[in-house]
């Protein structure tokens, strides 16, 4: 269906309007460019719609472990529709609000800190792949990428925290930074690990080597670095229980603590998409992306089949945005120096070793996922 | 067309960020603009289509490499005044540096070797060929013993960084976390049942 609808907009959209106004010579490359904007918008907006809806799903999903009934006011045309209004009322009211430029700050770098946070959160989309043909840009080196473009996002927490000439702001912004360098090592060793077993960079490639069925996909063999990636990716976003960059009780909000109205929200914004990029990474690379789980199983697969494969991934995708906020709502915050042990001197030994288990697995040929 | 258009913006930006990390006069802004030119020069290495090692000057510089650059920066709060003391004092011995850095980078850099016509332009290449994989077979098999010796230099280098980090450890009162954590309840609390007092004597105190 979704193709059905690209096609019919870039043939009878964009066709006539790149004939009418590209001259001739360039109308080929023109109508690409305008291919490649519907593609990138195609997969923006969906992320943007779903950043504002995962801060309800966390509000209703916590106050429901905690036994509470979360927002449900706020809905449509007079009927509260369990609060699903509750996003956009949200959005309004911190776009109206004023954003406030402390004094003694550094201007320019205080409001370009919010964009940088939010940029390669979304630029990281560009290489996920959603079927085996759904991907903005198939590269190479899609794997590296997106460690690259996720290890930019502490910029803008370090950017904010030193601009708002502020104490606790720059406490903020020191604790984060020492946090994700540490855990992206752990990280970065994890993603080595999917990357042996894989043997290729593109993420399209990754998800292709994990076919068959739950079995088949790289969480079992690759179990310790599937965890200790998602852990990881949990402190990488500076969410509970390793939130100690924000951490209310001492340093109020952290790096974003003289922000306010719209550049507060587009930080807020920036840490609910890393946090679906994380997830959709971990289904991804160990839980066979957009793989059906019943795949080659006799009668389960031909029951299975309607199911398009993007539903898989979504899927995958929506378990691990909840684990995100059952953590949250489940364990206390992490210490500073227990973070830092845990990173260090449990993550970073335990991926080493499997990394050498996992060379030692890839070169035996262990069946079923290496052979 | 587009790719020299693409490239001449991005080697400005080099240029001009390179020159403002040196003109800056607040570090943090210097930092940040050694960030900018690592970005531009990866852009450059993108268009030559050396996308892995492109990708990982961002990874590597950016990412991790100047993230603890400005956490220093930030940390020291350099003074300003102290750093232009001595300005003219150092002038003779800075310019010699800079002219013999100068002429050694002129006869290395030079036309003899660098001519333009010494080189064939970049071929488009197919898409399916891998950098990485390139890359890879050349320093594991051609070059294996120079990427031997690179890591064993960087091991010792990191054994000397932790061991000079570490001869100040001995008189801090840090706490062991690894032994913090086994704690357990009964390491800390002690229950003991006691008589419970008369209750009288309580209504009264509260009177």
């Amino acid at each position: 269906m979704l193709e059905i609808l690209y096609q019919f907009i870039s043939e009878q959209v964009l066709s006539p309007i790149t004939a009418l106004i590209v001259p001739l010579d360039y109308q080929a490359q023109a109508l690409i460019v305008l291919q490649t904007i519907i593609k990138i918008l195609s997969v923006l907006v969906p992320v943007l719609v779903t950043v504002a809806y995962f801060t309800y799903a966390e509000r209703k999903v916590i106050g429901f472990i905690q036994g509470r009934i979360g927002p449900n006011r706020v809905g449509f045309f007079g009927f509260s529709l369990w609060g699903l209004g509750q996003p956009i009322a949200d959005a309004v009211k911190l776009i109206v609000k004023e954003i406030i430029i402390p004094t003694g700050s550094n201007r320019f770098l205080f409001v370009s800190a919010p964009v940088l946070s939010l940029a390669p959160s979304v630029a990281a989309w560009a290489v996920i792949p959603f079927d085996d043909t759904k991907v903005i840009a198939n590269i190479n080196a899609g794997l590296l990428y997106v460690l690259a473009l996720t290890s930019l996002a502490v910029y803008g927490v370090i950017i904010a925290g030193w601009a708002s000439n502020s104490k606790y702001a720059f406490l903020g912004a020191m604790r984060s930074a020492a946090q994700i360098i540490s855990y992206e090592i752990a990280m970065g060793f994890a993603l080595v690990g999917v990357l042996v077993a894989a043997g290729s960079l593109n993420l399209g490639e990754i998800v292709n080597a994990q076919s068959g069925s739950i079995i088949h996909w790289y969480w079992l063999p690759l179990f310790p670095l599937f965890v200790i990636y998602f852990i990881s990716g949990v402190a990488e976003t500076n969410r509970a229980p390793f939130d100690v960059a924000e951490g209310e009780s001492e340093i109020v909000a952290g790096f974003h603590v003289e922000y306010g109205g719209m550049a507060f929200s587009v930080f807020f914004m920036a840490e609910y998409a890393n946090m679906i990029l994380i997830a959709v990474l971990s289904a991804l690379l160990f839980c066979g992306g957009w793989l059906s789980p019943v795949q080659g199983i006799p009668v389960l697969e031909d029951l299975l089949a309607w199911v398009p494969p993007i539903l898989w991934l979504l899927a995958k995708t929506s378990f691990f945005m909840f684990l995100f906020l059952w953590f949250r709502a489940t364990f206390p915050r992490y210490r500073y120096d227990q973070i830092m042990r845990l990173g260090w001197k449990v993550f970073i030994p335990l991926t080493i070793v499997w990394l050498v288990v996992v060379s030692a697995m890839v070169v035996a040929d262990v069946p079923p996922w290496f052979n | 067309m587009i790719e020299q258009i693409v490239f001449y913006l991005f080697a400005g930006m080099l240029v001009f960020s390179a020159s403002m990390v040196v003109v800056m006069r607040n570090p943090i802004h210097a930092a940040l603009f050694l960030i900018l030119s690592f970005f531009a020069s990866s852009a450059i290495w993108l268009l030559l289509q050396a996308e892995f090692l492109a990708i990982t000057l961002v990874l590597v510089y950016v990412g991790a490499v100047m993230v603890l650059f400005l956490f220093v920066v930030m940390m020291l709060n350099i003074n300003k005044v102290t750093v232009e003391e001595g300005f003219a004092r150092h002038l003779p011995l800075g310019i010699s540096v800079a002219v013999s850095m100068v002429v050694a980078m002129g006869l290395v850099v030079g036309s003899d070797y660098f001519l333009s016509e010494r080189y064939t332009a970049v071929q488009q290449l197919d898409p399916n060929y891998s950098n990485a994989k390139e890359l890879g077979i050349a320093i594991y098999t051609e070059y294996l013993y120079q990427f031997e010796i690179a890591g064993a230099i960087l091991l010792v280098a990191i054994i000397a960084a932790i061991t000079l980090g570490m001869s100040k450890l001995k008189i801090t009162k840090a706490i062991n976390p690894n032994q913090q954590v086994y704690v357990k309840k009964e390491d800390r609390l002690r229950i003991i049942k006691m008589q419970a007092e008369p209750k009288n004597k309580n209504e009264e105190s509260d009177a």
